[in-house]
């Protein structure tokens, strides 16, 4: 089970109190019926499924019940960073860990 | 027969006999015995049948690796079954009756062993060829034969009578295995004050030491060291030792999972004792000590009864006392297996020879041969075996430059085996840490690690004693350093070690037919090395290709003897060198684990709760049949004396619509939502106007998803500017709820709103019926319920019977209807008041059935019934429910997608039968024509369908292709037995002008 960190509460929490919730970093265009057919279509369905460092949203339900971003390594499955919602991705140059 | 035991030999208590039965024979045994040793010492070696081939099985392994000798274990007290338990692992107790499996009619003579006659039946995928033709014999023939010879053991027949225990547990270092690396690690560590686990799955620590009392540590004889170690480990407080408990499985940051038997030893089970308790421990870090497993040689014949490792045969002697045989040939690849032979002769065992497959071998071991004067025979392959249910003998050949020479057969009634060691490398692989091929010792090693651990001793590939012990010393230096400990390692003399190498082999060099060869790899999953050849012959390259093929190493014991084996094989038969081919991934649990332990608490009850209203209790009381809904319990009917759910749903739809229903909707999801921009928000969450809405007022509420289609609905009141009370349907409340929090956390954080679930602080009490004004009115202070001043789909704050309520006139039957929502504490009251009050109105309570039925008649969809997730709001007819001027809400964008405005899309329609008796099923697919050939094209199903008491004729909702078209037409329902005609109509069946709503 993994260890999330949910940087509302600062704590560090079991997998078992959150929940995943897509791709971080989508935001709702603040006019939508000024997009075309494919740009639409684009919001609604199309994700990156990275594999490596894979930008992602959780929510810790069973706790604050904030939603938060993070970053994840699909490969290690590792978290990198945790990071408040509306926040800007973080620098992870250190990391070295797309692939 | 004749007792193989040793007097005071090992470590059982010769003074304390025990006796249990195995296949309906009472044996004794010793306190300290497994089944596989008390069996062995009472000269049983035939333990089961194999899998596939039904052939005789001995057991061949003293640990959970066991891969034959799997037994049904039951109490006689508690009458608990549980099948396929390693006899090598289950201790002996008075209550304990064990079965062997996998035969019929008796262990002795299986009628299925016909099979091992027919193994060419049986090569590898005999699943995918034997089965395949003719295809008609696939129903009536194959599929029952299949299943009845699948599986290993029988499954248990009923409810599991244990309990289960889980816990949570932290520590600085979890040590997994107390053999000597084990040991060692803990000494360090523990000494240096870090807070410390060590497990074992055996009964005592100590692993390898328990085999070895010649050995001498630190100037003490093996088992003294051992003694004193354990000794100074437990007066240590920092330190927790855990015996039977395996661990099963290592998982993300360091959390291992750790199952620990608590009573399957015990004759007598303690009152309210878990039978086994899960673990789930959160180490700093974690020492893997699981030492190495032993292989198997393969050749023709290395699976008859008697034929087992050498290092199970010493384990047996020196831990247990029992000899395994009185005639013994060793056969090996490697030094150890020599140790078990001079073990065996020191304690007065015959052995007749030492059968080694190197030329070359320590001058040490051929001195100590000597003294002890048995045959050695260097450079010699092993041919075949003899004996039916039990090895009589063994043919070896010598090999010379590569040809095998003359063979000569030796007779035995016990065969060692030794094929070199395996580290164990289950846990490791489960953290995805990386393997490294080790060229000298032609073993995996384990690489880089992707967790916070660290290996030590056989399992990182160390060979004997003392290095083992120098290992598992600074791995518990290195682990409590890394936790800010500061530990000293310490190296130990060690006298008498059993250092030793060997080499790894592919099948052994045979003068006979390699094709009629019967040398085994996976024993538990009957598959051979000729298996391993055909399936790469058959263009298997990747070792997950053979293994799948072959099912090499997919038996319970995953591959722990067979994986090597069949690695090298198989990389030989590719032309591959073994680490490009790879070995398959370990999965966990190591050694198979029982649901119970999982499950742990969580059963019964306690695994899915069940959500009751505060009016439960009265349906419960007053007859009500109920039905689950997502997580809650609802009444679904209310049957009086003699009826059925027919006739009651009938009788409760006249009474509601002739006079008064009363109708529990607590369950309904209710979600708060207040703020300056509560009105907003509403705008932009659902497809309807808000901003008009005037407080007092409720309007039906429809939400989509980002996509388009309806994803929630429910009666939404304003009750005052800045304040809303949603209701959504029983299902959805907890979506609904985080979706809302989505958007408003993440999309629009500047709103100011606040959203509150308050589905259990209500409790929602809906009267229908044309008396549920005259019923209601003297009820209700502080309000005028009159059809002026309440009119339909009004809200208000009142008392009801004397409790505060939230009242809304609304109505999900066509009836005047009126909604109460009254504190949960007081909904029984308000409950028990309505019903009582009611009865000169013929008050009738009703259940969701009878809802069902009235909303159908009026058309009103249920969400996630007749919708699906791909249905638009113009789809199900509900187009005016989308606010007009509206610019944007949440879906709005996606309602002009080319798909969504496409022509011919499914559409909600009405059904009416030609026979108004024949109630269509829901689900059943519609055609246009019913003619058509087989496959026919189907354009619709019915997504609601009911006996309509009030109309006298059955009514049914669909979807429809271009449904809204097809007013007046008939359409088909092909059912098994007749094809039935519907009449395509409007789903709005009962006074579509919603007059009664306004009474």
């Amino acid at each position: 089970m993994l260890l999330i960190h949910c940087p509302y509460c600062d704590k560090t929490l079991p997998e078992l109190e959150f929940t995943y919730a897509g791709e971080a970093h989508l935001n709702r265009p603040v006019e939508p019926s000024a997009l075309t057919d494919e740009q639409w279509r684009d919001f609604l369905f199309i994700r990156s499924n990275k594999r490596g460092v894979h930008f992602e949203r959780w929510r810790h339900t069973h706790g604050c019940a904030r939603f938060f971003n993070a970053a994840r390594d699909t490969v290690s499955d590792k978290f990198l960073s945790t990071y408040r919602a509306l926040e800007p991705k973080p620098n992870l140059d250190n990391s070295d860990q797309t692939s | 027969m004749k007792q193989q035991r040793i007097k005071d030999h090992g470590r059982v208590n010769h003074d304390r006999p025990v006796s249990f039965t195995f296949d309906g024979v009472s044996y004794r045994g010793l306190e300290g015995d497994t089944v596989a040793s008390a069996l062995l010492a009472n000269g049983v070696h035939l333990m089961g049948r194999s899998f596939k081939y039904h052939r005789p099985r001995g057991v061949m392994c003293a640990g959970s690796e066991e891969p034959n000798a799997l037994i049904g274990t039951s109490r006689q007290s508690t009458g608990r079954f549980e099948p396929n338990t390693r006899a090598t692992m289950q201790e002996i107790h008075a209550d304990l009756t064990a079965n062997s499996q996998n035969k019929w009619p008796s262990l002795k003579f299986d009628v299925g062993a016909i099979n091992d006659g027919l193994y060419m039946l049986f090569s590898a995928g005999f699943y995918y060829k034997t089965f395949m033709w003719p295809k008609s014999f696939w129903d009536k023939v194959y599929e029952p034969f299949i299943r009845k010879a699948a599986g290993l053991g029988q499954a248990p027949s009923e409810e599991d009578p244990d309990q289960y225990a889980s816990r949570y547990l932290h520590c600085d270092i979890l040590i997994v295995g107390a053999g000597p690396a084990g040991l060692a690690a803990a000494l360090s560590a523990a000494r240096s004050g870090a807070d410390v686990v060590l497990v074992d799955e055996h009964v005592e620590a100590g692993g390898s030491l328990l085999s070895e009392p010649s050995i001498e540590i630190d100037g003490d004889e093996a088992w003294s060291w051992l003694k004193n170690t354990m000794a100074e480990l437990n007066s240590l407080s920092n330190i927790r030792v855990m015996s039977r408990t395996t661990a099963i499985g290592y998982y993300h940051q360091n959390m291992v999972g750790l199952c620990q038997k608590l009573t399957d030893h015990l004759a007598e089970l303690p009152k309210h004792a878990p039978r086994e308790r899960m673990w789930r421990v959160r180490a700093r870090q974690v020492i893997l000590a699981q030492g190495a497993i032993e292989r198997p040689l393969v050749f023709d014949g290395n699976d008859r009864p008697g034929v087992m490792l050498a290092g199970a045969a010493q384990t047996y002697l020196n831990r247990f006392g029992v000899s395994v045989g009185n005639n013994v040939v060793v056969a090996t690849s490697h030094d150890s297996a020599w140790y078990a032979a001079f073990d065996l002769i020191d304690a007065g065992i015959s052995v007749a020879a030492v059968v080694d497959t190197r030329d070359d071998i320590a001058p040490e071991l051929i001195e100590a041969a000597a003294v002890r004067k048995v045959k050695v025979l260097s450079g010699h392959t092993v041919t075949g075996t003899k004996g039916r249910l039990r090895v009589a003998s063994v043919r070896v050949n010598p090999v010379t430059s590569g040809v095998v020479g003359a063979g000569h057969e030796i007779n035995c009634d016990a065969l060692l085996i030794c094929g070199g060691w395996t580290p164990s490398l289950h846990l490791f692989s489960h953290t995805k840490g990386s393997l490294n091929w080790d060229e000298n010792a032609e073993v995996f090693l384990p690489g880089e690690q992707a967790e916070a651990c660290h290996i030590a001793g056989a399992g990182r590939g160390m060979w004997g004693i003392r290095n083992v012990l120098d290992d598992g010393s600074n791995a518990g230096v290195e682990a409590a350093n890394a936790v800010g400990f500061n530990a000293k390692a310490e190296s130990l003399p060690v006298a008498n070690d059993r250092d030793g190498r060997g080499v790894t082999h592919i099948e052994l060099p045979t003068d006979r037919s390699a094709e009629k060869a019967k040398a085994f790899i996976d024993y538990q999953n009957d598959v051979t090395a000729k298996d391993i050849r055909l399936a790469v012959r058959e263009g298997m390259r990747s070792i997950e290709h053979v293994k799948r093929y072959t099912t090499n190493g997919m038996a319970t014991d995953q591959g722990k003897l067979s994986n090597m084996n069949g690695l090298m094989i198989a990389a030989d038969a590719v032309g591959k060198p073994a680490p490009k081919v790879g070995l398959t991934t370990f999965r966990p649990p190591y050694t198979p684990t029982t649901f119970g332990a999982f499950a742990g608490y969580h059963r019964g009850t306690h695994f899915d709760v069940t959500r009751k209203t505060p009016i439960d209790s009265w349906a419960d009381e007053n007859g009500a049949a109920f039905e689950p809904v997502a997580l809650w319990r609802r009444a679904w009917y209310f049957p009086k004396a003699d009826e059925d759910m027919h006739k009651a749903v009938a009788r409760e739809c006249k009474a509601t619509r002739e006079s008064l229903g009363i109708f529990d909707a607590s369950t309904l999801g209710k979600i708060e939502v207040v703020g300056p921009d509560a009105a907003e928000f509403m705008n932009r969450m659902y497809t309807n106007a808000w901003t008009k809405l005037a407080p007092g007022r409720c309007r039906y509420g429809l939400m989509l998803g980002e996509d388009g289609y309806i994803m929630d609905d429910g009666v939404i009141g304003r009750l005052s500017n800045d304040k809303f009370h949603i209701t959504t349907t029983t299902g959805g409340a907890a979506r609904v709820l985080n979706m809302m929090e989505d958007y408003l956390q993440t999309e629009w954080p500047d709103l100011k709103v606040w959203l509150t679930s308050t589905t259990e602080q209500w409790a929602t009490i809906a009267l229908n019926g044309p008396n549920g004004r005259k019923l209601l009115e003297p009820l209700v202070e502080g309000l005028d319920i009159s059809a002026e001043n309440f009119p339909h789909m009004a809200i208000a704050e009142c008392t009801v019977a004397g409790f505060p309520a939230r009242l809304f006139r609304i109505s999900f039957t066509g009836e005047l209807g009126f909604e109460i929502n009254v504190p949960a504490r007081h909904g029984r009251a308000l409950w028990e008041a309505l019903w009582e009050a009611g009865q000169q109105y013929n008050i009738c309570p009703y259940g969701t059935e009878t809802m069902h039925v009235l909303r159908a008649e009026k058309g009103y969809i249920i969400v996630g019934q007749d919708t699906d997730g791909t249905v638009t709001p113009v789809d199900a007819g509900i187009g005016w429910a989308i606010g007009k001027t509206k610019t944007d809400f949440v879906g709005m964008r996606s309602l002009s997608r080319p798909d969504v405005t496409a022509p011919n899309r499914k559409q909600l329609v009405g059904l009416l039968t030609d026979d108004p008796n024949t109630v269509l099923v829901e689900g059943a697919q519609i055609v246009d024509d019913p003619e058509q050939s087989i496959p026919m094209k189907m354009i619709g199903h019915v997504t609601s369908s009911y006996w309509s008491e009030s109309l006298g004729h059955s009514i049914a909702m669909a979807v429809v292709e271009g449904g809204n078209k097809l007013m007046g037409d008939t359409l088909y329902v092909p059912m098994a037995d007749q094809t039935i005609a519907v009449k395509v109509t409007s789903f709005v069946f009962y006074d579509p002008d919603g007059e009664r709503l306004k009474l």
